[in-house]
């Protein structure tokens, strides 16, 4: 009895073991994929001809400036709309709403976070851009605005749920120390639960950036897809051409093996570090505050 | 994708080979057929139905390219090269060095319409006006004799075979030596119905799409060939005599006569049931 039940044992943790290690292992081989077809295209195409302003690879012009502008444009028009309205929703739902209303919301966040993006792509070719034309009377409406607007709608589901708990898991005793030395209910919140949570709502939003870096199908229906560079302040009102969508777009055409197929791994392997310094950065924000929340408290 | 086109050819022709009509024991007859990407869909329909007219033929559908398509009927792999250009004088002169002069047959046309929302006053542009808006001359309708309005230029992605034959035809209106490219605010879509929709939706918009796709309630574009040239609206006559300037043939090419089984085929092609099919994937009938 005693031996099987340590047999048992053995077998699960090294499971556990195996699951947790093929994670990495996955990460690994999926980078070195990406670096195996996409590196070449260092070689095949100089430095000067990559860091270009115009992209159209069925004549050889591989400038990916103006997709790395546009997906940065579009993932900061999404992070400035997620993370205050994600950041709010979550703060409600886990510190003023009553408790009925709760259950309501949290699962309704919840359901948004499921819908298909390509839904809400297509919403926003029909709905979104027209509006958007004749309120802001703009050209088109399929511009880095609104595709901002609906990566905005996509990351706010993955912020609150994230962000909620993390607030929910605060120790109750936190808020009750704070309001009974006569802090009021919101300098509780931004002063105590807030920073208290702070690893969690930071992780909230790396993902959420990430959620929206990565998002494809919705980007490529209502951003226009126009491979220009957007280095002002009002490209948001313009069309832009992200690597997601680039990526999308081409792969399926392109022949095996050329320089165009070579390029669009590269912009893979570009995308793949920039989430990896994303998640460098949060993770490094977080240690450090724990460390130094721990010299306080010893 | 090539594979897949090939395993659904014969997927369809596997299924009514089992009939227990006696005409249909003889031993099957294969045709290969390869070449354009423009013309694999509507090859690919018409190998379909040719599974219900002739079981006892199988057809084998793959694409690559109209140069890939004729090099292998030059190799002596395929019977029947599909192609959306014609023939070059190098290729035929390949072609008799090995004994056979290749036969052409148009199959088909292929004719691209211009959009504009129906809200736009413009009616007719020439080629070379169409080739300034979409390379960034003009970005005003009032350029061109509209509203002063902005233009948004829709276009098919760049793997789409229609961007390509825009670019050629139009923004470079034929010209080997032209290097004109679309404006980089070439608004990109992934689809026709991406373009439809906007044009629907945008009264700036002017896009393009094969003549089969468009719906009634866009307004398409009269198009003339050269300044002074009559403006001819597109339409299976205008398509089919040659007026319409954004029109291309497609062709199927034999070596040599078609013979057998293979002529009878390209004779199906040229029947109003076949063309039919032509006419339901967008393309312009020849008949």
């Amino acid at each position: 009895m005693d031996k099987s039940l340590n047999w048992r044992e053995y077998i699960i943790t090294r499971l556990i073991k195996a699951s947790g290690y093929s994670a990495i292992l996955f990460v690994g081989l999926i980078f070195l994929f990406l670096i195996k077809e996409g590196v070449p295209a260092l070689g095949e195409i100089s430095l000067s001809d990559l860091l270009a302003t115009r992209w159209y690879p069925i004549e050889d012009f591989f400038g990916i400036l103006p997709l790395l502008t546009g997906s940065l444009i579009v993932t900061i028009g999404a992070a400035l709309i997620a993370i205050p309205f994600g950041l709010g929703s979550a703060i409600f739902i886990a510190e003023i709403a009553p408790r009925w209303l709760r259950e309501i919301l949290k699962p309704l966040v919840e359901l948004l976070g499921g819908l298909p993006s390509v839904v809400l792509g297509f919403l926003g070719i029909l709905v979104l851009s027209p509006n958007l034309r004749i309120l802001l009377d703009l050209p088109t409406g399929l511009t880095a605005l609104a595709g901002s607007l609906l990566l905005g709608a996509i990351a706010i589901p993955t912020v609150v749920s994230i962000a909620e708990d993390a607030l929910d898991a605060v120790p109750r005793d936190y808020r009750d120390g704070a309001l009974a030395v006569g802090a009021t209910r919101w300098q509780t919140i931004w002063r105590v639960t807030l920073p208290a949570a702070k690893s969690g709502v930071l992780t909230a939003i790396m993902l959420g950036i990430g959620r929206a870096l990565g998002e494809t199908m919705t980007v490529m229906m209502v951003t226009g897809n126009a491979p220009v560079m957007a280095t002002k302040w009002n490209s948001i009102f313009q069309p832009v051409r992200t690597m997601t969508a680039t990526i999308a777009a081409e792969m399926g055409e392109v022949a095996n093996g050329s320089s165009h197929y070579h390029v669009l791994f590269l912009i893979g392997l570009i995308l793949f570090l920039f989430s990896l310094a994303i998640n460098v950065a949060a993770s490094s924000v977080v240690f450090r505050q724990k460390k130094r929340a721990e010299r306080i408290l010893s | 994708m090539v594979a897949i086109l090939l395993l659904l050819a014969m997927l369809a022709s596997c299924a009514p080979a089992s009939t227990d009509d006696p005409s249909n024991s003889q031993p099957a007859v294969f045709i290969e057929n390869k070449g354009s990407d423009t013309i694999v869909n509507l090859a690919l329909a018409w190998a379909e139905r040719y599974q219900t007219v002739k079981p006892e033929v199988i057809l084998s559908v793959t694409g690559g390219g109209s140069g890939t398509g004729i090099a292998a009927l030059l190799n002596g792999t395929v019977d029947i090269a599909n192609a959306s250009r014609q023939i070059k004088p190098e290729e035929i002169a390949d072609a008799q060095s090995k004994g056979f002069t290749p036969n052409e047959l148009v199959i088909a046309k292929d004719a691209i319409a211009v959009i504009v929302n129906p809200s736009n006053p413009v009616r007719e542009l020439t080629l070379q006006q169409i080739s300034d808006i979409y390379s960034g001359v003009y970005s005003n309708w009032s350029q061109v004799g509209g509203p002063d309005w902005p233009i948004v230029r829709l276009s098919r992605e760049t793997n789409s075979g229609t961007h390509v034959y825009f670019l050629e035809t139009v923004l470079r209106l034929g010209q080997k030596e032209n290097h004109t490219f679309f404006s980089s605010e070439t608004l990109l879509l992934p689809s026709s119905e991406g373009i439809i929709n906007e044009v629907r939706l945008n009264p700036n918009a002017i896009g393009y799409d094969g003549l089969g796709y468009v719906p009634k309630d866009l307004k398409m574009i009269a198009i003339a060939p050269q300044a002074g040239d009559a403006y001819i609206l597109p339409s299976i006559e205008s398509v089919n005599n040659n007026t319409y300037p954004i029109a291309r043939d497609l062709y199927m090419y034999t070596a040599g006569q078609p013979q057998g089984e293979v002529a009878v085929y390209l004779d199906w092609i040229l029947s109003p049931e076949a063309q039919q099919i032509v006419a339901e994937l967008g393309f312009v009938p020849v008949k």
